[in-house]
């Protein structure tokens, strides 16, 4: 009996260090935020470190972005053109493959890779540049690392998203069109006039930047914070690196879960 | 008149505060604890300006976090740090950046900006603190590199140096804006006898050459014997012997002996506290149970 009492004293306890822990974390993290957020004026007045990390993280994905829009394009050309064939309303394939990529797919699925792509190499190279105690000397010669260091990857981050999500979503209606049109014969007009007829601009358009926005802060916070927060050893920054896409995706999806609701509630 | 008077009056305050107080790093009473357990306890240290000071003990007594107090990278528990007069950890941010602006460091590996070449390495704190233009940040940058000995490696990335050079390296970019303190970390670690005499060399030339003041945290006796003006040995966390390099040769301190002499056993154990011996291999003094 109080053998099982003290294991279950001993979980409890656990329980307990575990969610302590994760509140601190959250704490430290939020912290971290708003000091990014503040220290930010520096690397703002200094455009050529934002670009440098635009490049990094932005231009450097996007092959993978292009590629990855074009087939989950090319997959939605067939499948609804699968499905609405069914109903006899091919013509609304244009419509289709638009609306899922513009609201849902192209914001989630270019921040999933982005956070696989861009977001595990920026908690990499800040986590082994805290191994290595390149931030401790940038520190000790009186250059603030987060102004230096986290603030231009955070921007670089958070200006490149909304493009590539943007850029995901028009290869992605370039792959419906080319299996749709070119490939199962649906008609050119129908396909592009029913899109353009259903597609709102600010209601359709600009919400899926919004979130593509919204999802590049959450992806690069979560990732320069595990860089910077990590272990300064090979295992720590290993299991920063899988925390960062492990978060993110998490991250995305709820946050995704959240802004829909918001966005496109009560809408015919 | 009176306004001259006055001018003249704090010229000679500033005069007398600059020659009484001649040490540039004082440290009182210092007490540093680390999660709960005491690292220094009670250090007492006056350098002057000027000198070449080594801190010695062996791994893990706390000379790495003097280094670390000095430089305002931690805070003491107890007790004061001074550096040029300010107390390190009473500084805001900015101010401790104002400070840290005179000083130079050189860690245990060289921690190199990895993305960046030798010539930016260098340039990095002139390109951060300054608004110098390039064509003399060009100079200065190999000013610095030809005293380390490596202008003709500017262009090499940290990657293709060896470990002797990446410490030149890296102390020509801890001496880019002229210090009045350099804090050595470990500069003799990991390093051939050869690259080893360089960096000694060195240590010494350019404290002398700027007129600065250098803290040397480091185990290697004998090279430091050689170049260093004053040693303090640190064990288990408090100062246990001190003197110029001839008075500690001569010193007949138990510590400093097994220190110097690299004797295995002495004051500090040869074993860490283990429990008794027969018990842990479950032998009985009982002789009738061998028996």
């Amino acid at each position: 009996m109080t053998r099982f009492l003290h294991s279950f004293m001993d979980f409890l306890r656990l329980l307990g260090h575990e969610t302590v822990n994760r509140v601190w974390r959250l704490g430290y993290g939020s912290r971290f935020f708003f000091a990014v957020l503040f220290r930010s004026g520096a690397s703002l007045t200094r455009g050529r470190l934002i670009l440098r990390e635009i490049w990094f993280s932005g231009v450097l994905s996007l092959i993978i972005i292009l590629i990855s829009g074009l087939f989950v394009g090319l997959v939605l050309g067939l499948q609804g053109y699968e499905i609405l064939q069914r109903f006899g309303s091919a013509g609304a394939l244009g419509t289709m493959v638009a609306l899922s990529l513009l609201r849902e797919l192209g914001p989630v699925v270019a921040a999933l890779l982005f956070a696989s792509r861009a977001g595990s190499a920026i908690t990499a190279e800040i986590g082994l540049m805290k191994a290595t105690e390149q931030l401790k000397a940038m520190d000790m010669m009186a250059v603030d690392p987060v102004a230096r260091v986290v603030a231009p990857r955070f921007w670089g981050g958070v200006i490149s998203m909304p493009f590539l999500a943007a850029l995901f979503s028009t290869m992605g209606i370039f792959g419906g069109w080319l299996i749709g049109v070119v490939f199962i014969g649906v008609d050119d007009g129908i396909f592009w006039s029913s899109m353009q007829a259903s597609v709102d601009f600010r209601h359709d358009v600009w919400n899926g930047i919004l979130k593509s926005f919204v999802f590049g802060v959450a992806v690069s916070q979560i990732a320069v914070f595990e860089g910077f927060d990590s272990e300064p050893t090979a295992e720590g920054v290993s299991r920063a690196i899988t925390r960062t896409v492990v978060t993110s995706a998490l991250a995305i999806l709820a946050l995704d879960f959240v802004l829909t609701s918001f966005m496109f509630r009560g809408i015919s | 008149m009176q306004a001259y008077r006055l001018l003249l009056l704090s010229g000679l305050h500033q005069l007398r505060k600059f020659t009484v107080d001649d040490h540039l790093v004082s440290i009182e009473n210092l007490c540093f604890d680390y999660g709960g357990k005491p690292v220094l306890r009670g250090i007492d240290m006056h350098i002057p300006k000027g000198r070449v000071v080594a801190i010695m003990g062996g791994s893990g007594c706390g000379k790495t976090t003097l280094l670390r107090l000095i430089g305002g990278q931690l805070r003491p528990t107890s007790g004061q740090v001074k550096v040029a007069g300010e107390e390190v950890s009473a500084l805001g941010l900015a101010e401790l950046y104002a400070l840290r602006r005179r000083m130079g460091m050189l860690f245990q590996f060289g921690a190199l900006f990895t993305d960046l070449s030798v010539f930016d390495n260098v340039a990095f704190p002139l390109r951060e603190h300054t608004d110098l233009p390039e064509s003399m940040i060009r100079d200065l940058v190999l000013m610095k590199l030809q005293a380390v000995g490596l202008r003709g490696a500017r262009d090499l990335m940290p990657s293709a140096l060896s470990g002797g050079m990446a410490r030149r390296v890296a102390l020509a970019r801890a001496v880019a804006l002229d210090p009045a303190l350099i804090l050595y970390d470990e500069p003799f670690t990991g390093l051939d006898p050869i690259s080893l005499g360089v960096i000694g060399h060195l240590i010494r030339r350019l404290n002398d050459a700027l007129g600065a003041t250098s803290i040397m945290v480091t185990h290697d006796v004998h090279e430091s014997m050689q170049m260093v003006d004053y040693i303090y040995f640190i064990s288990a966390g408090t100062i246990v012997a001190e003197g110029t390099p001839d008075e500690i040769r001569a010193s007949r301190d138990p510590f400093v002996d097994q220190f110097v002499q690299a004797k295995a056993d002495g004051p500090v154990p040869y074993h860490f506290p283990a429990p008794n011996i027969a018990a842990d291999f479950g032998l009985t003094m009982d002789t009738g149970a061998l028996a």
